[in-house]
Parts: C-alpha cells; sequence; structure tokens
C-alpha cells in the first residue's frame, strides 16, 4: 500500500493553542490585540504559501529494522525498537508544506518583521503536525477493517532525531521511500529541504504496544512532551 | 516626559516608527548618540527582558519590541560608527549541525543586540568548523550554540573540542541553551555557560565578557 496525499491549506489549518504554544505563550494566558492581529496575519500568509502534501509507503518489519538500523547512531534502546516488532503494520511517510513557506518566512526576517515572522514559523510548524497527524490517520483508515483496522489499533507516527532514533536515520528512510515524489529533499546534515517537512514511521498495531514506559536514559535530557500527549490520546480513544 | 524615557515606553510598546522619530530627535537635539543607545533604547529592551523574565509578556511582545528597537539603532548607528564607538563585544550564534529550531536561538540574538552586542547570526544546522571560523574572523567573545534535539546535543561538544584543538579555549568563551540542555551537560562538555533562557543567556553572556 503506497500513497500521495494533497491536503487543502484549511485541513492543516493550525488551531491557535498549538501555535501559541509553539511561540511560549501558555495556555490560558491572555494575550493583546497586537498579538491576535499577528496570529491573523501569519495564518492569512501560510494559507496563501503552503502547498501540503504527503505520502506513506507500507513496509515490512524486516525491511524497517534495515531502515531503522540507519548509520548505527541510535540509541542501544529506544521505544522504537521496543514497539515495532509487536506492531500489526509499519509504513514510512513523509510531509511537506511546500517551499514557498520557509522562504516567506524568512523573507519576513530579512524585512525586519520579526514578530510575523516567528508567528509564521510557530503557525507552519504546528501546521506541518497537523499534516502528520492526517497521513496518520489516512494510513490508519486504509488498514482493512477486520483484523489489522480494528478499533483496538492504534496508529503513531515517530520521527528520527526524536526518542533515540538518530536524526542521520533519514538517510536510509530517504533511500526506501523517496520524499523527492513530493519535493522534499535530504541535505548533507540529514535535515529536510523544505524545513517545513516531518517525516518518520507510522506503527500499526494494538493501541497498548504505545504505551511505553518513558524511562529511558535520554529522557531525562528531553524536554519534548508530544510523545507523551499522543500516546495519552491515543490510548483515551 | 524626557526624551529617553519616551523612547523607551514606544519602544515597549513596538512603536517602531515613532521609536525612530524620537531617536531622530533627540539626535537633533545634539543628545549624545551612545546616551540615545543607553539611556534610551538599552534601557527599553533591559526592561522588556526583565517582563519577558516574569512573564509578564511573551516572544511576540519582544520581538515587535526589537523591531522598534532596530528601527532607532538605523538612525543612531551610523553615528556611532562615525564616533568610533565600540560595541560590547562580538558574539557568533546559531543552532548547531543537524538542528533547525531556531526561535530561541533568535531571540537570545535580538536580546542579545538590545543588550549592546554585535551578534552574526549564522542559522541553523551550522557545521563546527563555521562556528570556530567565524569567531576568529570576527573576533568574537563569545559563541553561543542552541540545540532542541537531544541527538544533536553531541555536536555542541565538537565545537568545544575544536575551539580546544586550535587554542582559542578561554579566548572565545562558550554559551548553550535549547530545551535539553542542562548546566550540568554543559559542564560536562566543558563549554562556558548554559543559558536556561533568553533573558537568562543575556545575563551569562554579558558575565563571560566581564559586563
Amino acid at each position: 500500500m503506497s500513497e500521495i496525499l494533497t491536503f487543502s491549506t484549511d485541513e492543516t489549518r493550525p488551531d491557535r493553542a498549538a501555535v501559541f504554544e509553539n511561540q511560549g505563550i501558555p495556555a490560558g494566558a491572555g494575550v493583546t490585540q497586537d498579538v491576535k492581529a499577528l496570529y491573523d496575519a501569519a495564518l492569512r500568509l501560510l494559507g496563501e504559501v503552503a502547498a501540503p502534501r504527503g505520502m506513506f509507503t507500507e513496509m515490512s518489519k524486516t525491511d524497517f529494522a534495515v531502515v531503522y538500523s540507519g548509520e548505527g547512531r541510535n540509541e542501544p534502546r529506544t521505544p522504537i525498537g521496543d514497539i515495532f516488532g509487536r506492531a500489526d503494520d509499519l509504513a514510512l511517510f513523509a510531509v511537506t508544506l511546500g517551499e514557498r513557506v520557509g522562504r516567506e518566512i524568512t523573507q519576513r526576517f530579512q524585512s525586519n518583521e520579526l514578530a510575523l515572522g516567528a508567528m509564521l514559523d510557530s503557525a507552519a510548524s504546528a501546521a506541518a503536525d497537523k499534516l502528520a497527524e492526517l497521513v496518520e490517520t489516512r494510513f490508519g483508515e486504509a488498514l482493512p477493517a477486520d483484523g489489522r483496522g480494528a478499533t483496538s489499533t492504534g496508529v503513531l507516527r515517530y520521527s528520527p532525531g526524536y526518542c533515540g532514533w538518530d536524526i542521520s536515520g533519514q538517510k536510509k528512510l530517504f533511500e526506501f521511500l523517496h520524499p523527492e515524489r513530493i519535493g522534499i529533499a535530504l541535505r548533507e546534515s540529514f535535515l529536510m529541504e523544505p524545513l517545513k517537512s516531518v517525516s518518520g514511521v507510522l506503527i500499526a498495531g494494538p493501541k497498548e504496544i504505545h504505551d511505553v514506559e518513558m524511562s529511558y536514559p535520554f529522557c531525562d535530557r528531553c524536554d519534548t512532551r508530544g510523545c507523551r500527549e499522543r500516546i495519552r490520546a491515543l490510548l483515551a480513544e | 516626559m524626557d526624551l529617553l524615557a519616551e523612547i523607551s515606553n514606544n519602544l515597549l510598546d513596538g512603536e517602531d516608527e515613532r521609536v525612530a522619530e524620537l531617536t531622530q530627535a533627540a539626535i537633533d537635539q545634539g543628545l549624545p548618540p551612545k546616551r540615545i543607545l543607553d539611556d534610551g533604547l538599552i534601557a527599553g529592551m533591559d526592561i522588556v527582558g526583565q517582563r519577558f523574565k516574569t512573564h509578564e509578556i511573551y516572544l511576540p511582545e519582544v520581538l515587535l519590541a526589537a523591531r522598534a528597537m532596530y528601527a532607532g539603532m538605523d538612525r543612531l548607528k551610523p553615528l556611532l560608527l562615525k564616533e568610533g564607538i565600540p560595541s560590547i563585544g562580538t558574539v557568533v550564534l546559531g543552532s548547531v549541525q543537524g538542528d533547525l529550531h531556531d526561535i530561541g536561538k533568535n531571540l537570545v540574538g535580538i536580546m542579545l543586540k538590545g543588550a549592546g552586542f554585535e551578534v552574526i547570526d549564522l542559522g541553523t544546522d551550522v557545521p563546527p568548523e563555521r562556528f570556530v571560523e567565524t569567531a576568529r574572523q570576527h573576533d568574537a567573545l563569545v559563541i553561543g550554540m542552541s540545540a532542541l534535539l537531544t541527538t544533536t546535543m553531541p555536536a555542541m561538544k565538537n565545537v568545544v573540542d575544536l575551539l580546544n584543538e586550535q587554542g582559542l579555549t578561554g579566548k572565545v568563551k562558550t554559551i548553550i541553551g535549547g530545551a535539553p540542555i542542562s548546566a550540568d551537560f554543559a559542564r560536562e562538555i566543558g563549554a562556558d555557560a548554559h543559558g536556561y533562557d533568553a533573558g537568562n543567556a543575556v545575563e551569562r553572556v554579558k558575565g563571560l565578557v566581564g559586563r
């Protein structure tokens, strides 16, 4: 199973809370009219320049083991390493908002529109996450409704650079998935171009396989709470 | 109201055009450029930094204030250069190799400029050699590195090691920051300081250069 998907900018319109969180504004904090106006302007701009696309390709556990081993730089023990063997289905995925978004952000900073540039950057990051979530949902929906796609099945995404999966893992991921087909290139440093892109693996299986104890050595140093929130939301479904 | 206080107040409100006008008025009145800088623009950014630290304001307000500060600086900079008034020092900033997250780093850069430093921002995904080369070329006093990903943290040590190899340890100080970075990690890799947020980073950089 392999799909290339196109989404509208309305579908990937980020939630205000997610954008403000990226700006360091805590939930429930009062914001001024100036900040609200910046948010509106950033979303308008994003709607004009974003071209959301995504793709996923199903793969076997054997193939994924090769992708996941990457360049041999992963942490010795990782959540993905503990989970994927128990999965029912795996797929590599990539999404992008397109190159115009990055150009627009850079241009805003260069023209000294710092606050608008930063708000657009935060909005684009939240939109890219939402886009990844949409692809995750599409993959879940594409699974057969009997058995593998049953309601007890949960799909979650994991990306190189996080949870002990070294960023150099992008190299093999690109070799298998070919995100170039939706306009994403890989830099020498393993970062993606356009920058507002997300890649990784979608792991489908009984929901409880994702409920790992976050006691890996690198979790102590990690301030990213997204994984915990996603697991909580999945288990609550 | 005193003209310099008015500059500060308008800077706090992010009124860039007004700050530019008031700065020009202060110049036209013959006030020394260094005084306009210190008691108008930097004084305003100091208050912005304090308010940000105590969560009275957030990133967007800081950036609106920064734009106002730049508007004032555009008027002031030619005069400061003409009078040969040096900046406090040069800081080279960047997100380390493999990391593209830069909001925190951008904010540190803006607040360092607001505190009177010359800032060379190398952007994101910066290789160690580029940090060190740039610091050497510009006689920078400090290299500031940012990382959000735990997997890119080791790149910070590569910069510290490279400075050591090139005999620059002590001459060019290092400060690191970012969500997963701790003071313990800074000590572990031999960095000179850790900034836990943008305001703290500016204080630590001032400390590193003896201000």
